[in-house]
């Protein structure tokens, strides 16, 4: 319940004050989002396979963002960032549907 | 055999801490201890999932801020990325070789519009000079017609000129006295040449004599003759009056008659 709260309170937060990012990062934000759903769905799985921590949570969400929005980064900087952004979505992508069919199974039994 | 173990060893630990977390004792000991099965793992179902999600949602914890506290920030950045996706300036996200991308693509569409321009004009302007030309062309052709016109006589004209009147008692002027009126009025520079307002004076007109009266053009001219010269006035007059020129021929003994000249303007 509260985690609901939380992200209506992230949209409401957001709509209302409407924070600007600094035009260095903005190119890295949608990678960053991809990979805080990555965290999120696993989190989620690892919540209903009852293997779920916080501290493990919190870790692997902001790893997770940060290492995607890094991997762009250092794409952009050697002059493959298009090609590394789409790879790193495919494989945050692939997670997402893995993570996304234990929590299917867990919840439904289909 | 050795694999198999290992699996149920392995449900029995996630049905543990399942049970460790969720706080229920009882399930802990009946899972652990049940009958370690492949069937445990896929086929049985977990039916305390629902319930425990439930208690969950009832009772917040610690690992539930946390949660919310990173989806308070994914919402954010969602709404960032949305609202920064919305907004007009597409190209404010956009990476640089895709930016260069673009503006190269601008560049050579900017070429090729440009040349289209060059082209367009260098054509505008050929056809404005032809038109011109064309439009001198016919001004020129114009101005010829008009001119021939009258002098054809078939279109009105006006401008200064003389009024010759020739009053003759006996009627001896003939249509040989008219024609020498008219030829010297020519050389004097006659542009339009007219006879008692009925017969216009041009390359063709003929005069005669058939007894009765004079003829020009096939119609009869009453007497006293009027003729009517547009030209230059000045020489006009000085034409018809010289020594040995037409108003002396009327005038003298053979003839009889009487000139009467008026310079001004006259309109046909």
């Amino acid at each position: 319940m509260i985690p609901l709260v939380g992200l209506a309170v992230g949209v409401v937060l957001g709509l209302l004050l409407q924070p600007t990012l600094p035009v260095g990062l903005q190119p890295y934000l949608p990678i960053a989002i991809v990979a805080a759903l990555d965290a999120l769905f696993g989190a989620f799985r690892a919540y209903l396979e009852g293997t779920f921590t916080d501290r493990v949570f919190v870790v692997s969400f902001v790893s997770n963002v940060f290492i995607a929005a890094l991997i762009v980064w250092v794409g952009d900087q050697i002059g493959v960032g298009s090609q590394l952004s789409t790879g790193v979505v495919v494989v945050l992508g692939i997670r997402i549907f893995t993570n996304v069919a234990a929590i299917r199974r867990a919840l439904f039994h289909a | 055999m050795a694999e198999r173990r290992v699996r149920s060893r392995r449900i029995a630990a996630l049905a543990r801490s399942r049970a460790r977390l969720t706080g229920d004792e009882g399930t802990e000991r009946t899972d652990a201890a049940g009958e370690p099965t492949d069937r445990g793992a896929a086929g049985a179902p977990r039916p305390g999932v629902w319930r425990r999600i439930g208690r969950a949602a009832l009772h917040p914890g610690r690992s539930q801020v946390a949660a919310a506290v990173v989806l308070c920030l994914l919402g954010m950045a969602g709404v960032m990325q949305i609202r920064a996706n919305d907004s007009d300036d597409a190209y404010s996200n956009a990476r640089r070789e895709d930016l260069v991308q673009i503006l190269d693509g601008l560049g050579v569409e900017s070429r090729r519009l440009e040349s289209e321009v060059a082209e367009l004009q260098g054509t505008r302007e050929r056809l404005q000079s032809g038109a011109d030309s064309q439009r001198v062309a016919r001004e020129d052709a114009q101005q010829r017609v008009d001119e021939l016109a009258i002098l054809a006589g078939t279109a009105p004209a006006q401008g200064p000129g003389i009024r010759m009147r020739i009053s003759d008692p006996q009627d001896k002027v003939g249509a040989d006295v008219v024609l020498d009126a008219v030829e010297e009025m020519r050389d004097a520079g006659a542009e339009v040449i007219e006879i008692d307002g009925q017969a216009r004076v041009v390359g063709s007109t003929w005069f005669s004599d058939d007894g009765t009266g004079l003829l020009v053009d096939g119609i009869a001219v009453a007497r006293p003759l009027t003729i009517t010269v547009i030209g230059d006035p000045h020489s006009l007059e000085e034409a018809a009056r010289f020594r040995g020129g037409i108003v002396s021929e009327i005038t003298g003994p053979k003839i009889g008659g009487d000139v009467q000249i008026d310079q001004g303007d006259a309109s046909w």
